[in-house]
């Protein structure tokens, strides 16, 4: 459905996205993930046709956003990160507005508002003016608007970054619904938000791709060590955490451990272990026949969180080691 | 052409669902009818005076009211044009409202069209007050109505290259107050150029007075309608919209 060839972007001064390609396919939801001015939001301007790549291709339905842009955009529903909304309209307005300028035939047109602002939640606002409208309320409407036309592709730069978690649930919610009959590409920073949503994940750090693969593969592939959270609490009174930390480091297959906090005399410690050697049960077993209380022991896996971070160090130490 | 109706519909409402449009009608009003009052008191004055001499000639209406009045408004239009396009472009790169009909399935000149239909719609409504003014004269005169009319014709076009300028500036930044500055700016310099022409005999000085809008707004308000002029202003007003989308594009290569 999408398909990027090499995509690159400089502006003036200096490079926004270099050398990306990736593709996305039918009916997938897609996460675009990166920090702060890593190119997400270019390389999204470029696939709706908002700026020209300067080199490299883009294809969104099999049509080239340089040579057949308006066939591109006919396709493509696009909510920026500012949701686009004129203040002086009323909601209603602005969505038949919207519908009329991405060439909703006049017959459709109020049943699809109906359908639309329904989906988003925002039925309810159709009469009030978009500069009264609240944050959330605003990038409901800018959604709303996005998918008015029934668009095979929709792109979202960070849709859920105003919302609050209530908001945020629902609207997650609705994009996995939409995905059912949309190709979606979504940006954002918050993590767990991919992790529910996407079933890929394109990341990329200063305008070069880091990594693209499935949610699960990119768990798979990162999880070198694993987590495990231990809360141990004494018999009788209470515990050093320096003896406690000696004996847990002590059992086979842990490279580290930390400690964590002191909760009334409960002690947490988060243990590191190498690479494939599952320590659990030898870890309750030590604590155990120290005669301690284990109060709770589980594995906390590599959150997208983690995996994103560790990405960022290695594309850091590649770029350092290629200097 | 559906597009730039849609465009230019979206733009005429938010004109007058701000109070810019009426913050304008009400500045036009104002100055133009100040204007008028002024023109007819020194032509009944003069006619007093020419009676009292006993020359019997009758002094024109359209030659002492409608021209002065004619030539006044357009002047004021070189004030109101900036503030009419000083937002077409620059608010909706501020707000990033332009993303939106960027990318939409519409052509940049479509886009540019509408809002400079707009742009001239606006200016016609403001313009037609000042017909209020003038009706007065058919109540107690016969002045002729074909130059008067010939004579909104040119205020209308020169009105509408001027706007097609503003449209162009206005695409050039994404602040309005730079806009409305930069295009008063242009049409205050477009107003001007025959007066340097008046002095000169070269060949450059010619053409500086055939680019001055005022140059060819003169037989309008005698009310000659000139090929020549129409041409003119059709040209300024070709040549403004294809900058606006000329620097559209531009914008966007090097954004």
């Amino acid at each position: 459905m999408i398909k990027v060839e090499n995509l690159t972007k400089r502006y003036a001064r200096n490079v926004a996205v270099d050398g990306i390609s990736f593709e996305v396919e039918k009916g997938q939801i897609v996460g675009f993930l990166g920090p702060n001015g890593a190119g997400k939001t270019t390389t999204m301007r470029v696939l709706t046709c908002f700026l020209p790549p300067t080199e490299g291709k883009a294809e969104v339905a099999g049509y080239d956003v340089i040579r057949e842009p308006i066939e591109v955009k006919r396709r493509i529903g696009y909510l920026p990160e500012t949701p686009p909304l004129y203040p002086e309209m009323e909601v209603s307005e602005y969505m038949e507005f919207v519908g009329k300028l991405k060439g909703v035939p006049r017959v459709d047109l109020a049943r699809r508002v109906e359908e639309a602002c329904e989906r988003c939640h925002c039925e309810d606002v159709k009469a009030k003016l978009i500069s009264r409208l609240s944050k959330g309320y605003r990038q409901r409407v800018g959604l709303a608007a996005a998918i008015l036309h029934n668009p095979d592709v929709l792109i979202l730069d960070e849709p859920t970054s105003a919302l609050d978690p209530e908001q945020r649930r629902e609207t997650l919610h609705l994009i996995k619904e939409l995905g059912k009959e949309h190709t979606i590409i979504l940006s954002t920073h918050v993590l767990p938000e991919v992790e529910q949503t996407c079933e890929k994940v394109i990341i990329i750090n200063r305008g070069k791709l880091v990594a693209t693969d499935t949610m699960e593969n990119l768990n798979l592939r990162l999880r070198g060590a694993e987590l495990v959270s231990v809360e141990v609490e004494g018999r009788n009174g209470a515990l050093s955490h320096d003896a406690v930390k000696q004996k847990l480091e002590t059992v086979d297959g842990v490279s580290r451990v930390t400690f964590k906090e002191n909760r009334n005399n409960r002690l947490v410690f988060t243990v590191e272990s190498a690479q494939g050697r599952p320590v659990r049960a030898d870890l309750a077993r030590a604590v155990v026949q120290s005669d301690w209380n284990l109060i709770e022991l589980h594995s906390m896996g590599l959150s997208l969180e983690e995996i994103f971070l560790q990405l960022m160090a290695s594309d850091k130490a590649a770029a350092g080691g290629a200097k | 052409m559906n597009n730039i109706l849609i465009l230019c519909r979206k733009e005429l409402k938010s004109y007058f669902a701000s109070p810019i449009a009426y913050g304008l009608m009400a500045f036009f009003a104002l100055v133009c009818g100040y204007f008028f009052y002024a023109a007819t008191a020194i032509f009944v004055m003069r006619s007093t005076d020419m009676m009292m001499m006993g020359r019997g000639m009758p002094m024109d209406v359209n030659e002492w009211v409608v021209r002065p009045v004619m030539m006044n408004v357009s002047v004021i239009g070189l004030f109101i044009i900036p503030m009419i396009t000083m937002r077409l472009f620059a608010e909706e790169k501020k707000t990033g409202t332009i993303e939106l009909l960027a990318t939409s399935p519409i052509r940049d000149l479509e886009i540019i069209t509408g809002k400079w239909l707009a742009a001239v719609i606006l200016f016609l409504c403001i313009l037609l007050i000042s017909a209020l003014d003038l009706s007065i004269l058919f109540l107690y005169g016969k002045p002729e109505w074909r130059p008067i009319l010939i004579s909104y014709l040119g205020l209308l076009l020169q009105g509408s290259c001027l706007l097609a300028i503003g449209t162009f500036i206005s695409n050039t930044t994404r602040n309005q107050i730079i806009a409305g500055v930069g295009t008063f700016a242009i049409c205050l310099m477009l107003w001007v150029l025959d007066w340097v022409a008046a002095y000169s005999t070269t060949a450059t000085g010619k053409v500086l007075a055939y680019l001055s809008v005022m140059g060819h707004f003169e037989s309008f308000a005698k009310g000659v309608l000139d090929t020549k002029d129409v041409v003119y202003y059709a040209s300024v007003i070709f040549f403004g919209l294809f900058l606006t989308a000329r620097s559209m594009e531009s914008l966007r290569w090097r954004a």
